[in-house]
């Protein structure tokens, strides 16, 4: 079977392993193999948290650099920091809302501008989404979904192994009830985004 | 089922009918003592954080003495502490099984160095089993423990962070009932290692390697994949690297790999019968050289002169974790295979993308009590000794204060030195848990030997930077747990013999700076202890928090609180500073900073709104 190698790269607190977990769990529902591989470097702390997931028959549990099929970013400057793990045939997806680093704050450093930013991607990879993820987990009605939305923005492009529906099937196993319905909405919004984008 | 490599580990050992578990927490290990530690409150699992790896070792050693199935686990440098018990273990041995895990970190992601503890196994004398993925992380387990009572030795469980952080898909088995209840049996001539007895038993710790050996040779976990003429040996994470290579470089038919899961003692008879079917052989393992330097002493031995490469050369190297991509351009070169290296994206002409380090919480106490030692110090030249837990992350300006660190424990004992030989101002810190750990033996030598510096205790009521887990100084009651001791930091200090004690609250600006001041200028060993929660901790046990605060047009733009605190709470909007009310936790330690009395906390009503 054909491997799809994913990385997802998101602020520790952004909910990017439980992303990862409904994947993960969509994969199991579809009978799909998968190895997934998490760096949380001290997450909670606001350090960077990367997860790769391999689908399909390979053994190897992470991604080398320049062999993602796709990169999901959470917050833009983060995607860019991972451009080197894509090629010239990866697909890119990231909000285009920033999370400061607090170096920005005190000096260290100027973040990127954005138009610059998404130009960069666009020159160096296949295809390029890109929307403020943050502004429709809002309008879903749970600030926090940010995750949601950007595996709608994921399902849409068809590129792994198994369909929109068998991961709101996930969403429902591995997300809160609370939440469930507001998680719906985000994927929803991040599908469309990503269908006119 | 979908399981964390730490989750299967866990699930391993019930299955296998572990009933005793110790630890000490550290990264990349401690998911599986945060799964035995829920699962012991639900069963007959005996579980308990010890106070450091030696002692979780030692406590674990006497259960499988008495008959009881013991698991410790520890990450690799913990490994070092544990050492001096582990070793001796080797010769007294055990009888129900032990197995000690090790969790190695290539490429330390959490870790200061990627030191590969294979070599305990071989100094030590005891064998080493290691998975290649999560379904066998489990399987292993089980196994392990069935190794340790056939040799009545423990067993080193090694592991890397890759295994223990990676996820798959796993199929459970049935789980056995735990025994919990055993007995000791006196037999002093074979159980204290007085020279004599020593002796006798080392004897007897080599004829377990022996036979060690020979069920090494059986191990279904030492396998062979294919049947060509060049030969991969590996272990470990590598194996899957390895084994996606030859399938993507289509060599199948040409290859032979031979997977060693249990890699110590080493199953000579069955390398030596590959290296003889072999023409070429390369060795694919993260870390040292460990299985490379046998191989070529087997066909060496062997009177076989095929080459056997790993590490030398322009191959692989025995820093940081292999990849995938690594694994296959290796193997093409080694075997003059034609390949092209998929092209990475180009990244040169990419704008700088600011560092997004990791940084201590808003609201941590640890700010709070850095910021307060350097008002203190002002104008003294110093030198901060540093210890381990996320107090290390002071290191980063503009706190700085982390000048030294060696390993846990090394504040209170390095500072010793530096008082005594430099004429700076020496102040240390150390973190509760790690006080507990192993700072208590640097500051009992600073009172006999005179030392003259300032011990600041940061004392959070938790193992914070591991993911908050207990320490014999912890209130277990706030966690509805009972029947546990509580020992007080302070008279534990004032029984040594420190003269100058003050215990401070840092959110309580000034008076910290005072009593900070009068303990640096105290002439000889004096310590502080900083007793606040964690902010973190707070909020996941729920405890009331305090209202947020925010920046009111008073502010003159100073930008003391963000220049000197830093706190993450912080970010700067048109110019202003201002304070996400979402992260602040109230601590107020940067209104009492402000010199405008400009930060002001959010009123009742507005909060309520939020
Ligand atoms: S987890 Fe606790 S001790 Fe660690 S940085 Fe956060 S508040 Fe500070």
């Amino acid at each position: 079977m054909d491997t799809t190698r994913l990385i997802i790269v998101a602020v520790g607190g952004q909910g990017n392993l439980l992303a990862s977990s409904v994947l993960g769990e969509a994969a199991l529902l579809s009978g799909i193999s998968l190895n997934m591989s998490e760096i949380h470097g001290m997450a909670q702390r606001g350090g960077v948290v990367e997860s790769s997931l391999v689908f399909g028959g390979a053994r190897s549990p992470i991604i080398a650099d320049g062999e993602a099929d796709v990169l999901v970013g959470f917050e833009p400057a983060e995607t860019l920091r991972a451009l080197g793990r894509c090629n010239q045939n990866t697909v890119v997806i990231t909000s285009l809302a920033p999370l400061m680093p607090f170096t920005v704050n005190i000096g260290q450093g100027v973040y990127p501008d954005l138009d610059e930013l998404q130009a960069q991607i666009r020159d160096r990879t296949a295809r390029l989404i890109a929307f403020n993820a943050a502004t429709l987990a809002r309008k879903s009605g749970n600030v926090l979904s940010v995750n949601m939305v950007l595996l709608g923005a994921l399902a849409q492009t068809d590129i792994l192994p198994f369909s929109a529906d068998t991961i709101k099937e996930a969403m429902k196993r591995k997300t809160k009830k609370a939440f469930l319905e507001s998680n719906l909405n985000a994927f929803d919004l991040g599908y469309q985004a990503a269908a006119g984008n | 089922m979908l399981l964390l490599g730490n989750e299967a580990i866990a699930r391993g050992a019930i299955e296998a009918g572990v009933a005793f578990a110790s630890t000490y927490p550290g990264t990349p290990s401690s998911e599986i003592s945060l799964n035995l530690f829920q699962m012991s409150h639900e069963s007959d699992l005996y579980f308990e954080y010890s106070t450091n790896e030696k002692v979780s070792i030692e406590v674990a050693a006497a259960a499988a003495k008495s008959g009881v199935r013991s698991m410790c686990m520890m990450k690799h440098v913990g490994l070092n502490v544990a050492a001096d018990p582990l070793i001796t273990l080797a010769y007294i041995g055990v009888k129900a099984g032990m197995v000690v895990i090790t969790a190695d970190d290539p490429f330390m992601f959490s870790s200061q160095n990627e030191q590969d503890n294979r070599y305990y196994a071989k100094l030590a004398g005891i064998p080493l089993v290691e998975p290649s993925s999560t379904q066998e992380a489990k399987d292993l387990i089980g196994y392990a423990f069935e190794l340790s009572e056939k040799l009545n030795e423990p067993v080193i469980f090694r592991t890397t962070t890759r295994i223990n952080h990676s996820s798959g898909i796993v199929e459970l088995g049935p789980i056995t009932p735990p025994v919990t209840r055993g007995d000791f049996t006196k037999d002093p001539l074979n159980l204290v290692p007085v020279p004599v007895v020593a002796r006798k038993l080392h004897v007897k710790l080599l004829k377990n390697l022996e036979t060690g050996r020979e069920l090494a040779e059986k191990s279904e976990y030492n396998f062979t994949r294919g049947d060509g003429p060049w030969g991969i040996i590996c272990n470990g994470v590598s194996y899957n690297y390895v084994d996606d290579a030859v399938r993507e470089l289509g060599i199948e038919d040409k290859t032979t790999v031979l997977r060693l899961g249990f890699s110590y003692p080493l199953p000579e008879d069955l390398i030596k019968g590959f290296l003889e079917k072999c023409e070429k052989v390369l060795v694919v393992e993260e870390g040292e050289p460990f299985l490379e330097e046998a191989t070529k002493a087997f066909a060496h031995e062997a009177s076989l002169s095929i080459p056997v490469n790993g590490k030398t050369g322009d191959l692989f190297s025995r820093l940081y974790e292999y990849n995938p991509a690594l694994v296959r351009k290796c193997i093409a070169q080694y075997f003059g295979l034609p390949y092209t290296e998929i092209k990475a994206t180009d990244v040169s002409g990419i704008p700088d993308i600011p560092q997004r380090p990791p940084t201590l919480c808003a609201g941590c106490s640890h700010r709070a009590t850095f910021y307060a030692v350097k008002k203190a110090a002002e104008g003294m030249e110093t030198i901060y000794p540093s210890d381990i837990g996320c107090y290390t992350l002071g290191l980063l300006p503009p706190l700085s204060t982390a000048d030294f660190l060696v390993c846990m424990g090394s504040s209170a004992g390095t500072a010793c030195g530096f008082a005594q030989v430099t004429d700076k101002k020496v102040i240390a810190f150390i973190g509760d848990s790690t006080f507990f750990h192993s700072g208590i033996p640097g500051l009992v030598n600073a009172v006999f030997n005179s030392h003259n510096y300032t011990l600041v205790i940061l004392d959070n009521g938790t193992t914070a930077m591991t993911g908050h887990q207990p320490h014999p100084g912890v209130d277990m009651t706030k966690l509805n747990l009972d029947g546990y001791g509580r020992i007080a930091i302070e008279p534990v200090v004032r029984a040594l013999g420190i003269q100058h004690v003050t215990t401070i609250k840092p959110y309580k600006v000034k008076k910290s700076i005072e009593a900070i001041r009068e303990a640096i200028l105290y002439d000889g060993v004096s310590v502080v202890i900083s007793e606040e929660i964690c902010a973190l901790y707070s909020k996941a046990i729920k405890e009331k928090q305090r209202r947020p605060f925010y920046v009111s047009d008073k502010c003159k733009d100073h930008k003391n609180c963000l220049m000197e605190l830093a706190c993450p709470a912080f970010y700067v909007w048109e110019d202003r500073v201002k304070i996400d009310p979402n992260m602040c936790t109230g601590c107020a330690v940067c209104a009492q900073v402000c010199p405008e009395n400009a930060i002001l906390p959010v009123k009742k009503e507005t909060a309520a709104a939020k």
